[in-house]
């Protein structure tokens, strides 16, 4: 059953460029792209319960890699890609080693500081950066390259999250998001599993800032990675349901069409009513689905009488 | 004596004396001093009230509310269109608060109460949607432009000594600092305040005894609000209306609420007004930060301290049955 919808949402999605124009292509790989940073972020703080406002800035970190190799070193727009993942890991594990020793909402309010802090550090530092007006990639991309290259990287980190997740690792986050004392008392090591996890998550977004950039018209840019990029994430991780990995689906076309499609509402076309109408979506349907599209499959599958007992954590 | 041994078992109220002496010192050295440490007392001011009104929730909800700043500007703009109709600037701020008190009580009631109970990171993803939908709300109804209000205190100057000192950031400072005092005393002396901090420290225990602890959650976010309306409202003379007005003054709150420790009021308005004067000194002083790295290192700041300590400066230790 779950094999069958996989195998449908595959070929849909590989079918679909064919049958879409060139900017409704670049949509579709903008959800792919929310799709790896939800993922990222899922990781984190679904999985293994560090809270984080600030996957944002991995981002901005990733897209500036991407910006700048190709900008400065003409390097090949492929070859930038595993780059800002290794940067990010990086990036992700020097971050989670200060995070070791704040917890909850003092973790949070640590990782908003460096959504907040990374997009001033572009505009400081303008060498490197642009400043304000960014720095654009020596060559741009079509959209149906975009919608192949975004896809696939969004189907190898899906598996990628699911490898990780089903096994050793996976099994030692979700036991210190359970309680990082019972970890501890098993053998989980804190230190290692909440860095990696960390390192891990950051280099998702960091890809996915990279192709983000690449779907701007190769423009990196200080106000496009703002604080509100990162709180549009956690929305989006929200409205995917907390650690699950095939509500980000869900979560990342809300985040990535909602404001599109509104635009093209009458009434809500108007300047500034796509804001009205996405944040009146957001708060629907966190009233009416506290847990994400994650809860309702639960709660469509414990519909089903012969699968009442196997709802997951 | 007796204090000073106090202040040795306390060391944070030390380094706070400390930091005291600095600026006292530094003040009647320079005038250019002073006149900073001024500015950046009234600046600290508004950060302060608006950090409180974030510890106000977060003890009553234990939720960040991101809605806060879009929350102030909006009822600033009320203010704004009160003046517009030809009511007098105090008038039309005395009308603004019980606005943003009703405002912050029904935003409780309407938006907040149904997700209360089922998860905190449900209710932290509403007011980020509230912090988009009133954005959006003003934006489409008073458009993005700059608009000016009546300057409540003037333009006027006091010299003391050859320290300059505006009467604005003098009014500011007192309007900020009267609201607080009155907030403390409101919490302290009387029934409802008693009430108020049991429902938020015991809910259970206290709808025992005959709270109602829903409707207490809901009258502390209508004070919160009531603060943040003070803080748009002195924030307008200096950075004038706009909807993106209080976005940065947000992020100095948290910072300021994060350093005092969340949970404690003293912290939050000390954290305030310790960031406005570090941040004006900073600016004063240290060419390299700027515009561009005063955010950062505001940020920066905080997270030496919470490397420190975990939880703020005025913080208890969080410890947890097993």
């Amino acid at each position: 059953m779950k094999a069958a919808a996989l195998a449908v949402t595959a070929v849909v999605i590989a079918v679909l460029p064919f049958e879409l124009s060139g900017y409704h292509q670049g949509l579709a790989a903008s959800v792919a792209v929310y799709v790896i940073a939800i993922l990222g972020l899922n990781i984190v703080t679904g999985y293994t319960g560090q809270i984080s406002i600030g996957h944002g800035a991995f981002m901005a970190i990733g897209g500036y890699t991407t910006a700048i190799m190709s900008h400065d070193h003409h390097t090949s727009l492929l070859a930038t890609l595993p780059l800002s993942l290794a940067i990010t890991f990086v990036c992700g594990v020097l971050v989670g080693i200060p995070a070791l020793r704040l917890s909850g909402v003092y973790l949070a309010l640590a990782t908003f500081a460096l959504a907040v802090s990374v997009p001033q550090f572009a505009l400081k530092f303008s060498k490197f950066t642009g400043g304000s007006n960014g720095i654009q990639t020596s060559k741009t991309v079509s959209h149906l390259w975009l919608y192949g290259v975004s896809w696939s990287c969004a189907a190898i980190a899906l598996a990628a999250a699911w490898l990780i997740l089903r096994g050793r690792t996976g099994r030692a986050f979700r036991a210190v998001r359970d309680s990082e004392l019972a970890a501890s008392a098993s053998g989980v090591s804190l230190a290692i599993y909440k860095t990696l996890a960390f390192g891990i998550s950051a280099a998702f977004a960091g890809v996915a800032g990279s192709l983000f950039v690449l779907a701007t018209n190769g423009f990196a840019q200080p106000n496009e990675f703002g604080v509100f990029l990162s709180l549009t994430l956690l929305i989006g991780a929200a409205v995917a349901g907390l650690g699950s990995l095939w509500g980000v689906l869900a979560g990342a076309a809300f985040v990535a069409l909602l404001p599109t499609v509104s635009q093209s509402v009458p009434l809500v076309g108007s300047a500034h009513g796509q804001d009205v109408a996405f944040g009146l979506a957001v708060i629907l349907v966190m009233l009416l689905l506290p847990t994400g599209a994650a809860g309702l499959f639960v709660r469509i599958r414990t519909l089903r009488p012969n699968n009442a007992d196997t709802t997951e954590s | 004596m007796e204090i000073a041994r106090r202040l040795a078992q306390r060391p944070v109220l030390l380094v706070l004396a400390g930091g005291c002496v600095f600026l006292v010192v530094g003040s009647l050295d320079s005038s250019i001093f002073a006149q900073q440490t001024v500015a950046g007392l009234a600046q600290g001011a508004i950060f302060g009230s608006l950090a409180l009104a974030l510890v106000l929730i977060y003890r009553a909800t234990e939720v960040i509310n991101f809605a806060q700043g879009e929350m102030a500007m909006a009822t600033t703009y009320v203010a704004f269109q009160l003046t517009k109709w030809g009511l007098s600037y105090w008038a039309a701020f005395a009308i603004t608060l019980v606005v943003a008190f009703v405002f912050g009580t029904v935003v409780q009631l309407v938006f907040i109460r149904p997700v209360q109970q089922k998860s905190v990171i449900a209710v932290v993803i509403v007011t980020i949607g509230l912090f988009i939908l009133i954005d959006g709300l003003v934006t489409w109804r008073f458009s993005a432009q700059l608009q000016f209000m009546p300057a409540p205190f003037g333009n006027s100057v006091y010299h003391v000594g050859s320290v300059a000192v505006s009467r604005q950031a003098l009014g500011t400072l007192l309007v900020s600092v009267l609201s607080v005092i009155l907030l403390g005393v409101l919490f302290r002396f009387t029934k409802l305040g008693l009430s108020m901090r049991a429902a938020a420290l015991r809910p259970a225990a206290a709808r025992l005894v005959g709270i109602r602890v829903d409707w207490m959650l809901a009258i502390g976010w209508g004070l919160a609000a009531v603060l943040g309306a003070v803080a748009g409202l002195m924030t307008e003379p200096t950075q004038f209306l706009q909807p993106t007005m209080m976005q940065s003054i947000l992020l100095y709150a948290f910072a300021a609420a994060v350093l005092g420790g969340l949970e404690s009021p003293v912290g939050a308005v000390v954290g305030g007004l310790a960031l406005g004067v570090f941040l004006n000194l900073i600016g004063q002083y240290v060419g390299f930060v700027g515009a561009a790295l005063q955010l950062p290192l505001a940020f920066a700041v905080l997270l030496g301290v919470l490397l420190v300590k975990p939880n703020g400066l005025f913080g208890r230790a969080l410890v947890r049955r097993v």
